[in-house]
């Protein structure tokens, strides 16, 4: 028997966690002398209250989208990549040299291609980890985390030394022609009447990131390989004896999910920045595990985590630009939400099982 | 359990009592769940003398020696210590009563070295220097006086499986133990690797230490004990003296003569062999020889059983026919040969030749526990291309054939969407059966048909089983139960220590000559 209803676990138990996180965050607000109900004010004006606030929010969703996803994908693995950041940024690379190397006519065809640079550069920064772990059993925490590392320290060599333009001050690539440029929700929108912030980031992406939504969910959900991911994630035994090789699906699967955490770069890198600078990723690889942990590693779930974390981005650079609130309470905040919706899942669930199970039989 | 000397606190012994017995367990009873593992089980074994309890798996040995061990708690029963009535609520507590145990798989710490395990958990003291001492110097007077010789500074991972087992014997005998109980403690060791052991049990007993030893190896109980406990279904059958008994009377004794399993079938008419197996063999990540050179063969429409007490090799059979394990030799099916190794030993490539594979655990291979009924009844043949187009599964048509299959095989419930963990035994093995039984393979690989399976699935199951030789099919059996393989095989063969001990025709077989051959005892129709 099912311990609880199904609407019980994909929502009340992220919901309830969140309300704790939101709790406990109001009590250091106001340890530190600050008005929590003021700041919860400021944080969902400043992220949803404009369509400029939307449009940053809309942005990091994006970012945490793709890597989110790619968390989930190797979650139904049974593996855990740790290495989004890394291949993100790998992904970056891919998209600077489609971006700057070859003569785009049009946009969209740069934004294929792009994509599929970035996902090819993300997949090859996942390629070695998973074929380390199939064949030599390294776990792949150990190796992604280290592949983080050396994505960052390959980076900076680029962009300080091949990547930079002759002359230049800063550590980035020159900056994408103009053909590249991505449209923008304002650009998107005003054909169709409606008005949306000029300034803010949120671009074309967004709409690539949900349609990576659905292929994820058909993937998982209608393929043959899907089904294979699955089995091999519940029972390593089991897909043995059903013929289904470890070492192909764990590379399989470590591609898949490497190629869409290199996709987040046609966001922040073609989309936002234009160019690729140091650091591009600015973390969202991480973020990435909180929201396939608090999506449940759902493409829907995955798509609202984003959505949340992104609105706690921006609420949170409001809340340090108005309030005395320092910028590190931010990330206090963001801490908290991910400790109860991912580490302390089973606080809240077991004494749920518990009441339902309860209700079950009183009725019974 | 009732008794007093709950801490287990005990007093040095010089000399024990030759009359009073070192371990005595009065009607001692454990239950899981509906499962009854040891049924009012007195025993009792004089101190200086080896002792040994044989029967077939799921007898309940492994299952009294956790009691005995405190990692079971019985539910009635008492357990005496030399004459003192003694509670065992956990390991602390039988290593206090001087019990030390030596398990089919060791506990040792690979990376440490020899001395090092010896000492762990009773370093004693913050400073390692002092108990390394002290144990070193035992260790050398234990060498002497019991041949138990290991290099004290070997690490665990550089030394053989002969010698690893002798640190697990000077593990217990460090922390004094007087009586040593050793659990199939030859499974993994060569034959003069077992000679030596047995040399060291003996002289172990001449000093007055007491030694209890679990197997199913007829040849080791005839060769080592003074006393011998035969256990059947839970229940102590008989306590003889080993002088005063044989082969033949333990075999029997053993098997017992229950009440024969009858599945109604006409006799079989083989064709062409089917399968033929040739000098297989198989070694195993320890290095362990698991087959050695077994040949078979199967003819189309007959069941060969293949009995043996498990652990000597029909698991690594099984799955190398099935193409979840990689071995050497020959293996024709309908002539041809499959390969053994290689990216096209696997399961999808057996299941394309019409090898059909009903795996002995079911819930850790078979299905998967958390995917519905639906996506189970496609498992291992979700690459067919009639199930879906292209890379897409056709999940509409899949959940709706495996709604009538259920119906077909009376799956109860007959919900597709339920997941398999949410079925009885019984009922995961019909989803398995009809899965693999379904597509017309040429030959079925069947391990534990009806394990865990409920008396009324066993029925269906068995029905099954000849439908599909009478349909012309090759079936390989393998099961542990001396019933079912009697009743559902046309041929017999017994496997023992990874080989073939012999084959005979199933209406000439009886459960004594079979039950000799998986004790590894040779008869005269060995083939």
């Amino acid at each position: 028997m099912e311990r609880m209803p199904k609407w019980a676990d994909v929502v009340l138990i992220p919901l309830i966690s969140l309300l704790l996180a939101a709790v406990i965050s109001g009590l250091v607000i106001l340890a530190i002398g600050e008005d929590p109900i003021n700041a919860l004010n400021l944080m969902v004006k400043g992220a949803l209250g404009s369509t400029y606030g939307w449009g940053y929010t809309l942005y990091y969703a994006t970012n945490f989208l793709f890597t989110g996803l790619a968390v989930a994908v190797a979650f139904h693995a049974r593996l855990f990549n740790i290495g989004g950041e890394g291949q993100a940024m790998l992904g970056g690379l891919g998209v600077a040299l489609v971006c700057l190397y070859l003569p785009w006519p049009h946009w969209s065809l740069a934004l294929i291609a792009a994509s599929v640079g970035a996902a090819l550069f993300g997949a090859a920064w996942a390629f070695l980890p998973a074929i380390l772990q199939a064949r030599r059993g390294s776990h792949i925490v150990i190796t992604t985390i280290m592949f983080n590392f050396i994505a960052a320290a390959f980076l900076n060599w680029l962009l300080v030394g091949p990547l930079k333009p002759r002359g230049a001050m800063d550590p980035s690539t020159a900056r994408f022609p103009e053909a590249v440029h991505l449209p923008s929700l304002h650009e998107i929108l005003a054909p169709l009447g409606i008005s949306f912030s000029k300034a803010a980031p949120a671009n074309v992406s967004f709409l690539v990131g949900i349609l990576a939504c659905i292929l994820v969910w058909v993937l998982i959900w209608r393929t043959r390989l899907g089904y294979e991911i699955r089995a091999f994630g519940h029972s390593e035994p089991a897909a043995r004896y059903a013929g289904i090789s470890p070492t192909k699906i764990t590379v399989i699967t470590m591609l898949i999910s490497g190629g869409l955490a290199g996709m987040m770069a046609i966001n922040n890198v073609m989309g936002e920045a234009e160019r690729l600078v140091l650091n591009a990723t600015e973390g969202a690889g991480f973020i990435g595990i909180a929201v396939a942990l608090m999506g449940r590693s759902h493409p829907f779930g995955v798509f609202l985590a984003a959505i949340l974390f992104g609105f706690l981005y921006q609420g949170g650079a409001e809340l340090a630009l108005w309030t005395n609130i320092p910028r590190e309470l931010i990330i206090v905040i963001q801490a908290l939400v991910i400790l109860f919706t991912g580490a302390l899942d089973n606080m809240v669930r077991m004494p749920l099982e518990r009441l339902f199970m309860a209700l079950r039989r009183r009725r019974a | 359990m009732t008794g007093q000397n709950a801490n287990g606190a005990r007093q040095a012994t010089a000399a024990p009592d030759p009359q009073v017995p070192a371990i005595e367990l009065r009607g001692i009873s454990k239950a899981f769940g509906p499962v009854q593992a040891n049924k009012d089980i007195s025993m009792r074994v004089m101190p200086g003398t080896i002792h040994g309890i044989i029967g077939e798996n799921g007898a309940g040995k492994s299952t009294l020696m956790s009691i005995l061990y405190g990692f079971y708690k019985a539910d009635a029963g008492e357990i005496m210590i030399s004459g003192r009535p003694t509670l065992i609520p956990d390991s602390q507590a039988a290593i206090a009563a001087g019990i030390g145990m030596v398990f089919q798989h060791f506990k040792l710490v690979e990376n440490f070295t020899v001395l090092e395990n010896i000492i762990l958990g009773v370093e004693g003291g913050g400073l390692l220097r002092p108990s390394l001492a002290k144990a070193r110097a035992a260790l050398k007077s234990l060498a002497e006086e019991y041949e138990l010789n290991v290099d004290p500074d070997a690490v665990i991972e550089d030394i053989g499986v002969g010698q690893q087992q002798r640190v697990e014997i000077l593990k217990a005998l460090y922390r004094q133990a007087d009586i040593l109980i050793l659990d199939e403690p030859t499974g993994v060791l060569t034959p003069a690797e077992a000679d030596h052991l047995f040399r060291i049990l003996r002289n172990l007993r001449d000093e007055g230490k007491t030694i209890i030893l679990i197997t199913h190896k007829l040849r080791e109980i005839m060769e080592i004990t003074d006393t011998v406990s035969v256990m059947r279904r839970g229940e102590m059958t008989a306590t003889v003296k080993t002088a005063e008994t044989s082969p033949e009377q333990l075999a029997e004794l053993m098997v017992g003569r229950k009440v024969l399993l009858r599945v109604e079938k006409a006799p079989a008419t083989p064709g062409k062999p089917v399968l033929e197996v040739e000098n297989l063999r198989v070694v195993d990540a320890a290095g362990v020889e698991r087959l050695r050179g077994v040949s078979l063969n199967i003819r189309a429409g007959e069941v060969l059983g293949l009995a043996g007490v498990a652990g000597n090799g029909q698991s690594e059979l099984l799955e190398v026919l099935g193409g979840m394990m990689p071995a050497t030799g020959q293996v024709l099916l309908n002539g041809q040969p499959i390969p053994l190794s290689g990216p096209h030993a696997d399961g999808q490539s057996r299941r394309a030749a019409g090898i059909a594979h009903v795996p002995e655990d079911r819930q850790r291979k078979g299905l998967i526990m958390d995917y519905a009924a639906w996506e189970n009844s496609v498992f291992g043949y979700h690459r067919d291309p009639a199930i879906g187009r292209g890379p897409l599964m056709r999940n509409a048509a899949i959940l709706e054939h495996a709604e009538q299959q259920m119906q077909r095989f009376d799956v109860r419930p007959p919900n597709p969407r339920l997941a398999a963990k949410n079925f009885s035994g019984g009922n995961q093995q019909k989803v398995v059966l009809a899965r693999e039984i379904e597509r017309g393979p040429d030959l079925l690989l069947i391990g534990q048909p009806t394990r865990g399976v409920d008396i009324g699935a066993i029925e269906f199951i068995h029905q099954q089983i000849i439908a599909l030789r009478d349909a012309g099919k090759a079936i390989l059996l393998v099961s542990v139960e001396l019933d079912e393989i009697m009743a559902l095989s046309d041929r017999i063969a017994v496997i023992f220590d990874g080989r073939i001990m012999g084959e005979v025709p199933a209406d000439q077989a009886t459960a004594q000559e079979l039950g000799l051959m998986m004790a590894g005892v040779a008869t005269g129709k060995a083939a």
